[in-house]
């Protein structure tokens, strides 16, 4: 049994984090406004969107089937606190931190009506450090690192997220590059 | 119709009477609610900020949205055009601080401020300090420096302002009459109004009510420039003729070509010297008296110049907030320069109208709206020019200006 | 009657609304929504205003809202 949950620990958690690649991939195209592949920009964003909630449950699967597994020595603790772990604590901390952005990004994202964009926007900007996070937690704590395959897979995910944002900061990424930025001028000398 | 005797009798007798009085013995009158808003009401008050708002309206609205209502004396001016606001500030400052108890009063406001420039700070806090002192100001006023800005007398970026916000226009979903500062149902009024409103409670409503029209009662305070031998602020009564405030103002300098009226969100009018100064005269025109500026354009000076040169200004002035108007306005800017400048196209005048129909009414405020009917009145003022400019050629330059 | 109010200091241009409810909004020069009938708050009839729902609910800037007016 140990053995069965040991298993689905480190597979969720691999797949977990292309998981969220696709989700940082989506969620820059999302922001671009553009239409994907022929689907409107509405289901660009569900996807965005979808594919988080899927994350959220597979990352819980992998957090949950270590807490119960006695050999990876995970305590409820763990869960919140970083760097306290038994097990490789720096590594595992790394987990905690992702583990929690996560948690925040998506509560903050399905009550976003409730706490207002500014606030929403400023949350959701901390997905760009979760996705590292995750990245290096997945490679140093993973008992798999080493092996041809993670690294291919961790590989494929950091060229996904460096193409991505590499897209982002491009000047073809705007829909309407002649558009002005709105910037509220307050700049405002006083007589 | 008031005659041109009696408008011009009225210049000068009433807001700017005796300037730097001290306040008269007894006390701005107490009126209550109920009182104070039939009193305006059968006074015909408008604002005089630009809106031409009625007051008691606004009052009403204010008083009926319940809650402690905040007051704000407007005396932004953000215009350059403008400088009643400031004179009135300077030499008759408590008649504006009056109207503003009398407000707060029958409000039964829990705050009162004064929004005005950085530099006129100084002597306003030290009119309310003696004033205080005399038991003049039940409540004590707060005095909020104005930046330098053309629309930081935007009604919501006046409320932005007092609440300790940069003066930006806010979105209006719910009306700042119900809602303003801090929430609170907030009276934004310009210091004019607030003068007139002083002199309504001490004088009366048929008082107030025989100078002007009675479309349009009351006097207003005018600040006549441009090409006018003594440029200055004088008070009129509505129904003024034109003529009569430019002779008021040491007379034209030399032949008139147009008048801006209203300001820079105003409209161009032929300089007809009958053409009297009220709603219903310049309305086929498409202006209004606004705030009361009146600009007296020369011959010799090309007017879709001057146009393009304002609506450039006006495209510096955006907040920044909306896109329609922070990507449009210096869009039709450009391409009335391009109009002024003699690189024009055939299809520029339909440009001009595309993008001034694409502005409006998309923003928080009416910046673009106020702008574009400043350029639609000069493409209609300057029609021949307009042709003379798409021709190459500048009726001004030649000299048939 | 029941309006659409757009809260411009909030809109991005991103467009959303424009694909959900395209018989009310049109895209402007930079992709800002325009309203077909030219108001300030376009009027939304009943049968538009499920996805006028949607629209408002969708919005990246939470800066579309249904008013009565």
């Amino acid at each position: 049994m140990t053995s069965a949950l040991w298993y689905f620990g480190r597979g969720s958690g691999l797949v977990t984090l292309v998981l969220l690649t696709i989700v940082v991939a989506l969620g820059i195209g999302a922001r671009s406004g553009r239409t994907a592949f022929g689907l409107p920009r509405f289901v660009v964003n569900r996807l965005h969107r979808n594919a988080a909630l899927l994350a959220v449950v597979l990352v819980l699967g992998h957090v949950l089937s270590l807490l119960f597994d006695p050999y990876a020595q995970l305590r409820l603790i763990d869960l919140v606190l970083p760097f306290v772990g038994q097990y490789r604590p720096w590594w595992q901390g790394l987990g905690t931190l992702a583990f929690d952005l996560v948690l925040a990004i998506v509560a903050t994202s399905l009550l976003r009506h409730r706490i207002g964009a500014r606030v929403w926007r400023i949350v959701h900007w901390l997905a760009y450090l979760c996705w590292p996070i995750a990245l290096l937690h997945g490679l140093g704590n993973g008992t798999d690192n080493g092996t041809w395959w993670l690294w291919t897979i961790a590989m494929a995910c950091l060229a996904t997220v460096v193409v991505a944002v590499g897209w982002r900061w491009s000047p073809s990424f705007a829909r309407f590059p002649q558009r002005a930025a709105r910037r509220p001028n307050v700049l405002q000398e006083v007589r | 119709m008031t005659s041109i005797a009696e408008a011009s009798a009225h210049l000068g007798h009433r807001l700017l009477a005796e300037p730097g009085r001290l306040p008269s013995a007894d006390r701005p009158p107490v009126l209550d609610q109920a009182r104070l808003i039939e009193m305006l009401r059968a006074a015909g008050l408008t604002g005089r900020g630009g809106a031409g708002f009625p007051t008691w309206r606004k009052l009403a609205a204010v008083a009926g949205a319940g809650g402690r209502p905040v007051v704000i004396a407007n005396g932004a001016e953000g215009e350059p055009g403008s400088g009643k606001d400031r004179a009135l500030l300077t030499y008759q400052p408590q008649l504006v601080l009056d109207g503003l108890q009398i407000v707060v009063g029958a409000l039964g406001a829990g705050a009162a401020h004064v929004y005005l420039p950085a530099a006129a700070g100084g002597a306003i806090r030290a009119v309310l300090t003696s004033r205080r002192q005399a038991g003049l100001d039940p409540i004590a006023v707060n005095v909020h420096a104005a930046p330098d800005t053309f629309i930081a007398g935007e009604e919501s970026a006046v409320v932005a302002a007092i609440a300790g916000r940069p003066a930006l226009p806010a979105d209006k979903r719910v009306r700042i009459t119900e809602s303003g500062v801090d929430g609170a149902p907030t009276l934004v009024q310009n210091a004019e109004t607030l003068a007139h409103i002083a002199l309504i409670a001490r004088h009366g409503p048929a008082w107030f009510r025989t100078a002007g029209t009675s479309d349009e009662p009351g006097t207003f305070l005018a600040t006549v420039g441009g090409a006018v031998a003594a440029p200055g602020v004088l008070e009129a009564g509505y129904g003024v003729p034109l003529g009569d405030l430019i002779d008021a103002a040491g007379g034209a300098t030399t032949d008139l070509q147009a008048v801006l009226i209203g300001g820079y969100h105003g409209g161009w009018i032929p300089p007809r010297p009958d053409l009297p100064i009220s709603r219903a005269a310049l309305a086929p025109y498409g202006a209004s008296p606004g705030a009361g500026i009146v600009l007296a354009l020369p011959v010799g000076v090309c007017g879709l110049t001057e146009t393009a040169r304002i609506a450039g200004y006006l495209a510096g002035q955006v907040a920044g907030q909306c896109g329609p108007c922070i990507n449009g306005l210096p869009r039709l800017a450009d391409t009335l320069a391009d109009l002024a400048h003699r690189r024009g196209r055939p299809g520029l005048p339909g440009e001009v109208e595309r993008l001034s129909a694409l502005v409006s009414g998309r923003g928080a405020c009416r910046h673009p709206d106020g702008t574009v009917r400043l350029i639609r009145s000069g493409m209609r003022a300057f029609q021949a020019d307009v042709a003379a400019h798409l021709a190459g050629r500048c009726l001004a330059k030649e000299g048939y200006r | 009657m029941n309006r659409l109010h757009i809260d411009w200091t909030a809109c991005d241009g991103r467009g959303l609304c424009a694909e959900l409810v395209p018989e009310l909004l049109a895209e402007d020069d930079w992709g800002y929504p325009v309203a077909r009938d030219g108001a300030a708050e376009p009027a939304v009839p009943d049968h538009l205003e499920r996805s006028v729902r949607l629209a408002v609910d969708r919005c990246p800037a939470l800066a579309l809202r249904l008013v009565r007016r």
